[in-house]
């Protein structure tokens, strides 16, 4: 049985109206939420072990814990996805047993998963509506009603979303809208946000941040899942963190990062990393007036020119979607449509096939790993050598040597701790920083005259970001030029000698590793470097409204304080009273 | 067989150790894999549970059932003995006939299980590695009658030294269904034709391209009218392994060493993990450096030769000539293998084996009890249907781990009388 103490805020006096008081049941209803010792097993794995958790109503509870360490497993155990193995849910006091979703909907729970459950193919209106359809006379579907429910809610929480627009057209960050519009209009009362942050750019995060306290003021309890220490801090009344499925210990959202990630991780983890200055000797990657262009015409990359000496390392900064991707799958071959040049070692790259750049000394880590760096149903094994198979040592002539494949993936395990029951299960059951090891591992394992990484760091854990930044710089020490795209800038500042931004495909500019965040935010929002260190200068606290670009505004939550949230999450920016978002322009 | 370790299980039941989230490839590739790659366990039971419910449907339509059963209290064996007549029929059509006069007698049902299964191990096998890199190649049969065109006109054409002949024939039937397996690959790779719309249209274009070139003087037999090729060359046909009372031929044994070699290809060889990796996720394939257009024109090459060795197992092996009917239905039953044997090399040559007991079985089970052969048909479409759907099979054999509902269900009547 863990030992726990009582939450900081929730069962005292804290930002939550006292448990006494009865639930207001006049216009919104309210309901109060308790787990008490859920655990859930599957077979001998105990992914809930005696979990406690009281959910107030009107309050933003944080769910705060690494990747696997079992917060989405309960999470789908309160939502009647799962059966729990011991343990009970209350709803106002009342024990319930939830046998499917439809069960906690109707008990007022809703829930946003992380990969979004809509049909691509059909508008808002009959998403929403899909599942519990009002019928008219003789049958008829009558989405009137779901449409206009849909523009109350809409408009009551500004969500700017149109019933009849096919939900494949929308953007993520919207398609996350209809998702909680779904919720919203099965009442919901408790909302469950798994991980709601991680396929947002910085802009929609921002604006899902004030959706949740707009919720939240008008009287929904939301569950947040996460394990980004900076966005917990910012939304939360309380933060419960949660180890290897077991509650750990509840924090105020005061509370220290430092002191939060330790929570997490179960070690004190140092969250800055003290790399020596960068030894740039001969520049031996030059790109050049390099250009992709979409096959609608439209430049997703535009005259991009950059060198990268061995030695350092350059981040390249930007917005999702401002064509990071689409440069580093120029520089790998992966682009039929990219015209310039790309020289590593003074031999040309680019027109050449994949096979060929890997062999000429390039290791990449793209930046969806499920998606283009492992395949899934292979074994751990067989991905550390994705790229390397028809190579010596693993191949003589057509056939491979599982006796030295066997040997790499024990060498790799040991060396980058990934954690796998054996080498032979599929890559698919670990845990997505174990997976990210797996592919940083793969592209380290090789003598390397480039390297690249995309996001090399997303959705790890605390703990494993700061070995693969080690790993990373010790790249970098070895000699190798490295270039490193991401759109944290968190990362961007651990790691940059220079920073190149990329904005709308063109490059912003290149600049020195430690560039204060406000003039980078400015130059991510397009302003080129001198004018974006002129509006720094004379504005400081604008960076976050630039990166956030248009539209990021400060929100006033009703309970009379001004909050602001760093949009990139950058460095420990507290809510400031009177930085209100000044945009720049 | 050390198969099953050898093999990554790719797409088992999903592991518990995360929420069931949806897969990024879509549900028809789902459906696909899980088919292709399910456990060999689910596969066992298919048949088991195909068969059972064979044996009801043959019992309930056989009359000397229905009359046994009129006094089944009275003499229960005559029910039970009527019940299992035909299975019995069918073992001993398929692999040992005790009331056979001598050994030969006994074993030829063996002799001709395995007979009739070579071609079907070569296809199955045709469509098992594609399955593998992602592809539904629903055109063994087109490929078959392509490396039969090809393999009987060398064969009948040419006259070769011993060795040499059979040696060029079987080089012609790999060319002919590769031919017609990479043509799809490439329309594939450069086009992104739909491998399964192609593969079908090809097979009519092999089917209608047989019965026409079977009219003509270059392939029809010489004072024929029917659309029968000349015997191929005794040079270039399959040798008799159990002398010429069997029609069992070394065919056969050619289909264990390509078998040994698909698996080779599959596990062992750098082209088979391209293979693997193109069919379970070619956008990780790609940025690793695959060529995945190479690797589906390949793949789509080798399936089709395997496919046509199906057809030089018919034209020099069993039939010893080319006809219209030279295809039969083995390019489809191919499929049905394939799925059986979990897409795995010596998955297919088992299940191979066994469609070739149903098929060799099924005529001696209709010539003694007159139950009619299509309920072979019927058994083979059982288990495909069951392969497909593993929950099912698992609930009707108790597999699925079901905790008591009772505690459960008194609570949520509590709950619901509560609020």
């Amino acid at each position: 049985m863990p030992t726990r103490r009582p939450p900081a805020g929730a069962d005292g006096a804290g930002l939550a109206p006292s448990p006494d008081q009865p639930s207001y049941r006049d216009r919104i209803l309210t309901v109060k939420l308790e787990l008490r010792g859920i655990t859930k097993r599957f077979g001998s794995l105990v992914a809930n072990d005696h979990i406690d958790l009281v959910v107030e109503d009107s309050q933003v509870h944080c769910l705060l814990g690494e990747n696997g360490a079992g917060k989405s497993t309960l999470m789908n155990v309160l939502y009647g996805l799962y059966e729990p193995s011991a343990g009970e849910i209350l709803v106002d006091d009342k024990p319930v047993v939830f046998r499917g979703p439809s069960d906690a909907m109707a008990a007022g729970i809703g829930m946003v998963h992380q990969h979004f459950m809509l049909v691509p193919v059909f508008t808002v209106a009959e998403n929403v509506a899909l599942g519990a359809e009002s019928t008219k006379a003789a049958g008829f579907l009558d989405l009137d009603t779901t449409r206009a429910r849909i523009r109350e809610i809409s408009k009551r929480y500004g969500f700017d979303v149109d019933p009849d627009a096919l939900v494949e057209d929308l953007p993520v960050g919207v398609q996350q809208r209809v998702e909680i519009i779904k919720a919203l209009v099965r009442n919901a009362k408790v909302l469950i946000l798994d991980e709601p942050t991680a396929v947002l750019t910085p802009q929609e995060t921002d604006e899902l941040l004030d959706i949740i306290a707009e919720l939240k003021a008008s009287g929904t309890s939301i569950i947040f899942i996460s394990h980004k220490l900076r966005e917990v801090k910012a939304v939360a009344d309380v933060i419960t963190v949660i180890r290897r499925g077991k509650v750990v210990g509840d924090a105020p959202p005061s509370a220290a990062p430092a002191e939060l990630a330790s929570m997490m991780v179960g070690r004190p983890v140092s969250l800055s990393l003290d790399k020596a200055a960068a030894q740039p000797r001969e520049t031996t990657f030059s790109v050049r007036e390099l250009t992709v262009a979409a096959p609608s015409g439209q430049k997703l990359v535009d005259g991009v020119t950059f060198d990268i000496a061995q030695g350092e390392i350059l981040a390249v900064a930007g917005v999702q979607g401002n064509g990071q991707t689409e440069l580093t799958e120029a520089v790998l071959g992966l682009h039929r449509h990219a015209t310039g040049s790309v020289t590593l070692d003074g031999k040309e790259l680019l027109g050449r096939p994949v096979k060929e750049v890997l062999g000429a000394g390039v290791g990449f880590v793209p930046e969806d790993r499920t998606h283009d760096g492992l395949v899934g149903a292979f074994t751990v094994a067989e991905n550390l050598v994705l790229d390397l198979y028809d190579r010596a040592p693993f191949a003589r002539g057509l056939g491979m040597r599982p006796a030295r494949v066997a040997a790499q993936a024990a060498e790799k395990i040991a060396e980058f701790d990934i954690r796998t029951p054996s080498a032979d299960v599929p890559a698919s059951t670990l845990s997505g920083g174990n997976q990210q090891k797996v592919v940083m591992a793969r592209e380290l394992s090789r003598p390397l005259r480039l390297f690249i990484a995309s996001q090399p760091t997303r959705g790890v854990d605390v703990g494993s970001i700061e070995f693969l930044h080690r790993r990373i710089i010790a790249e970098r020490d070895h000699g190798t030029p490295v270039m490193i795209v991401s759109t944290e800038l968190d990362e961007i500042m651990e790691l940059a000698d220079r920073i190149a931004v990329l904005y709308r495909g063109r490059l912003m500019g290149i600049v020195p590793g430690g560039t204060p965040r406000d003039t980078l935010g400015l130059m991510m929002a397009g302003m080129t470097a001198e004018e974006a260190a002129v509006h720094a200068g004379a504005a400081p606290g604008a960076a976050d409204a630039a990166a956030a670009g248009p539209g990021a505004v400060a929100e006033n939550t009703d309970d009379g304080g001004t909050r602001r949230v760093a949009s990139s999450f950058g460095a420990d920016v507290e809510p400031q009273d009177g930085s209100t978002g000044e945009n720049h322009d | 067989m050390t198969e099953a370790q050898q093999v990554p299980e790719t797409a088992q039941a999903p592991l518990p150790t995360g929420p069931a989230l949806p897969t990024p490839e879509g549900r028809g590739q789902t459906l696909l894999r899980r088919i292709a790659t399910g456990t060999p366990m689910v596969s066992l039971l298919s048949v088991v549970l195909a068969i059972v419910i064979g044996g009801i449907l043959m019992a309930v339509t056989n009359p000397k059932v229905a009359t046994a059963m009129g006094y089944f209290l009275a003499r229960p064996s005559d029910a039970i003995t009527e019940i299992f007549r035909p299975y019995a029929a069918l073992v001993q059509g398929s692999i040992y006939n005790w009331q056979g006069a001598d050994l030969a007698a006994q074993l030829y049902p063996l002799a001709e299980t395995l007979t009739v299964s070579t071609p079907l191990i070569f296809a199955g096998l045709g469509v098992a590695l594609a399955f593998r890199a992602g592809l539904f190649n629903i055109g063994a049969q087109g490929q078959l009658i392509f490396g039969a065109l090809f393999g009987a006109y060398v064969g009948f054409t040419w006259h070769l030294p011993i060795g040499l002949h059979l040696l060029v024939v079987i080089l012609a039937g790999i060319v002919g269904g590769g031919i017609w397996g990479g043509i799809v690959g490439f329309l594939k790779a450069r086009t992104g034709a739909h491998e399964v719309i192609v593969t079908i249209m090809f097979n009519y274009v092999a089917s209608f391209l047989l019965l026409f070139l079977l009219t003509t003087p270059a392939f029809q037999r010489k004072g024929s009218t029917n659309p029968i090729s000349p015997f191929l060359d005794q040079n270039a046909l399959f040798p008799e392994l159990l002398g010429p009372q069997f029609r069992l031929h070394a065919g056969f044994i050619l289909a264990i060493l390509v078998t040994w070699g698909v698996w080779w290809i599959v596990n062992r060889s750098t082209v088979g993990f391209e293979f693997r990796a193109v069919g379970a996720n070619p956008n990780a394939a790609r940025t690793a450096g695959v060529n995945v257009g190479r690797a589906t024109v390949l793949v789509m090459a080798l399936a089709g030769a395997l496919a046509g060795l199906s057809g030089i197992a018919q034209v020099s092996g069993t039939e010893k000539y080319l006809s219209a009917g030279v295809a039969a239905s083995i390019g489809f039953d191919a499929i049905t293998v394939a799925l059986l044997g979990r897409s795995t090399p010596w998955g297919t040559f088992f299940a191979g084996l066994l469609f070739g007991a149903f098929r060799a079985g099924g005529v001696a089970m209709q010539a003694v009890t007159q139950t009619p052969i299509d309920i072979v048909l019927v058994i083979q479409s059982l288990i495909v249907l069951f392969i497909a759907a593993p929950p099912l099979v698992r609930a009707v054999f108790g597999l699925n781990p079901r905790k008591p509902k009772s505690k459960a269900t008194k609570r949520s009547a509590q709950s619901g009388a509560a609020a």
